[in-house]
């Protein structure tokens, strides 16, 4: 028999082969987005915050890098995670890095969490019409030296929040965080605060759980710890396949 | 959240159903057959199940690994497996592999390729070993080695890298198994352990797993709730009454 070549391209999203023959004129969309998977995570205590995220850089099925980490350290009190479309997470900070750069040299002082959180609003929403297909949350210390955490949606609507899980498993670590550290859904549980070893021995143990079950979250876990010492890094292997 | 693609909005979608985003292989070797496939079943980016079988019974010398849609591998691989189980006690023999690829050849392109299963069928039978694959809308191809699946070309690179004829059956196993598991790192939906079968004329291993998944992360805190965590509110008892008890008597197959 004759080998037919057939590529991975050639199978439609029902597992049925696209048809070859075409019956009219057919319109190819080019889109400007891409889905490049990844995690991200955000938790704020009494003096401290964490961002943490995966390292796999997915595209479809396939893989880019095991080693691209979501967190970009923006000074010694704020750290962002950016999951999404890589292109525009690589742009967005970018422009971030540039306005702090800005902001010092007219300021001579650097920018707080609070102050970062509120510039990328506008960043975000001056770009309302064409978005940063980017789901951002700023970990680090407010003023007073408290943990502070501002989660975003991709046109800038943001909000402080304690704990925040944003990219491809936030839906499945999310309800997890509002059980462990908001006390959802329980009685008759003692509400302990939650201190730095608690937080970063749960953020541990929901990655390994999202990489059980989400397909693009994987390889590797980097956890960045923010203190008034300044900002600790933590890696941890996760699954590979 | 913001609409990207705008023209989405509003349109209901049919549920989409389950694949199994799978890698599967098969290998001829000196003395009969050697199947693998990985064990991860996906729906959309969720993993479904992580210890999937995917290599189903046909006849006790044929084996079928199944990729594509879950439900329509099961299904089909079921009722060729029941049609040839019949053949067999009508005939008095065991099915020959080149049957069971005639019999899913009609059937997927009677379906006009809408049952979504791609599958490798592998088996020993009196005319020697022998692997075949059948696409969804009923085409087939005779090969000594083949891959199929989400993540068939990283499991083809491998095939065709080390595949010789006549090899013994380590050899096999371990690039059936090799081939598997590069399916396994490079694609997304492949994943967890791998599940091995070999065919010979004298009988069948299937070895489930043959390679265990190394990633067993533990847990660092324990996940538990004590009772009364979930507080009972309000407790309402019916008593079931007894209002009416007959006896009926049946024949049985048993009794005469």
């Amino acid at each position: 028999g004759s080998l037919m070549m057939i590529s991975a391209r050639a199978f439609g999203d029902n597992a049925q082969m696209k048809e070859h023959h075409y019956t009219g004129p057919v319109e190819h969309k080019f889109s400007p987005y891409a889905f490049n998977g990844g995690t991200v995570l955000a938790v704020a205590g009494e003096d401290f915050a964490l961002v943490a995220s995966d390292t796999r850089l997915s595209e479809g099925y396939g893989i880019h890098s095991r080693d691209s980490p979501k967190c970009y350290k923006l000074t010694d009190t704020t750290v962002i995670g950016c999951s999404g479309f890589h292109g525009d997470c690589l742009t967005l900070t970018k422009i971030i890095e540039a306005r702090l750069k800005m902001y010092k040299h007219s300021n001579n002082k650097n920018m707080t969490s609070g102050a970062i959180a509120a510039m990328l609003s506008t960043i975000l929403y001056g770009k309302r019409f064409f978005p940063y297909y980017v789901y951002n949350i700023i970990g680090g210390l407010d003023e007073e030296g408290r943990g502070a955490v501002y989660s975003f949606d991709p046109v800038g609507s943001y909000q402080r929040d304690t704990y925040k899980a944003g990219g491809s498993a936030s839906a499945m670590l999310q309800p997890l965080l509002d059980n462990q550290i908001g006390f959802k859904n329980m009685e008759n549980v003692e509400q302990v605060p939650l201190t730095l070893e608690k937080a970063v021995q749960l953020v541990k143990d929901v990655f390994i759980s999202a990489a059980e079950r989400d397909v693009y979250t994987g390889d590797a876990l980097k956890i960045c710890i923010i203190t008034k010492e300044g900002v600790r890094e933590e890696i941890m292997p996760l699954r590979k396949d | 959240t913001v609409p990207v693609n705008g023209s989405e909005e509003g349109k209901i979608k049919a549920p989409k159903p389950m694949k199994t985003g799978t890698t599967i292989a098969g290998v001829v070797y000196k003395d009969g057959v050697v199947l693998g496939a990985d064990t991860r079943a996906t729906s959309e980016e969720v993993v479904a199940d992580k210890m999937c079988a995917k290599i189903h019974y046909i006849a006790p010398n044929i084996y079928c690994c199944g990729a594509g849609t879950a439900a329509d591998t099961e299904k089909t691989t079921d009722m060729l497996s029941s049609n040839l189980t019949i053949f067999s006690m009508n005939s008095g023999r065991n099915p020959r592999v080149v049957m069971a690829v005639n019999i899913l050849q009609d059937m997927l392109f009677r379906y006009r390729g809408m049952i979504g299963a791609h599958l490798i069928l592998g088996g020993v039978d009196c005319t020697g070993s022998h692997l075949y694959t059948v696409g969804p809308y009923g085409s087939m191809d005779k090969v000594p080695y083949l891959a199929m699946g989400s993540g068939k070309l990283p499991a083809m690179g491998i095939l065709e890298d080390r595949f010789k004829g006549n090899m013994d059956l380590e050899e096999a196993k371990a690039l059936v198994s090799d081939a598997i598991h590069a399916g396994i790192m490079s694609d997304l939906a492949s994943g967890n352990n791998i599940d091995l079968c070999v065919i010979t004329k004298e009988g069948v291993d299937y070895i489930r797993p043959h390679r265990e998944s190394i990633y067993n992360y533990k847990r660092q805190a324990k996940y538990k709730y004590k009772p009364g965590t979930t507080p009972v509110l309000n407790k309402t008892v019916n008593q079931l009454e007894l209002v009416h008890e007959t006896v009926q008597m049946m024949e049985t197959a048993g009794s005469s």
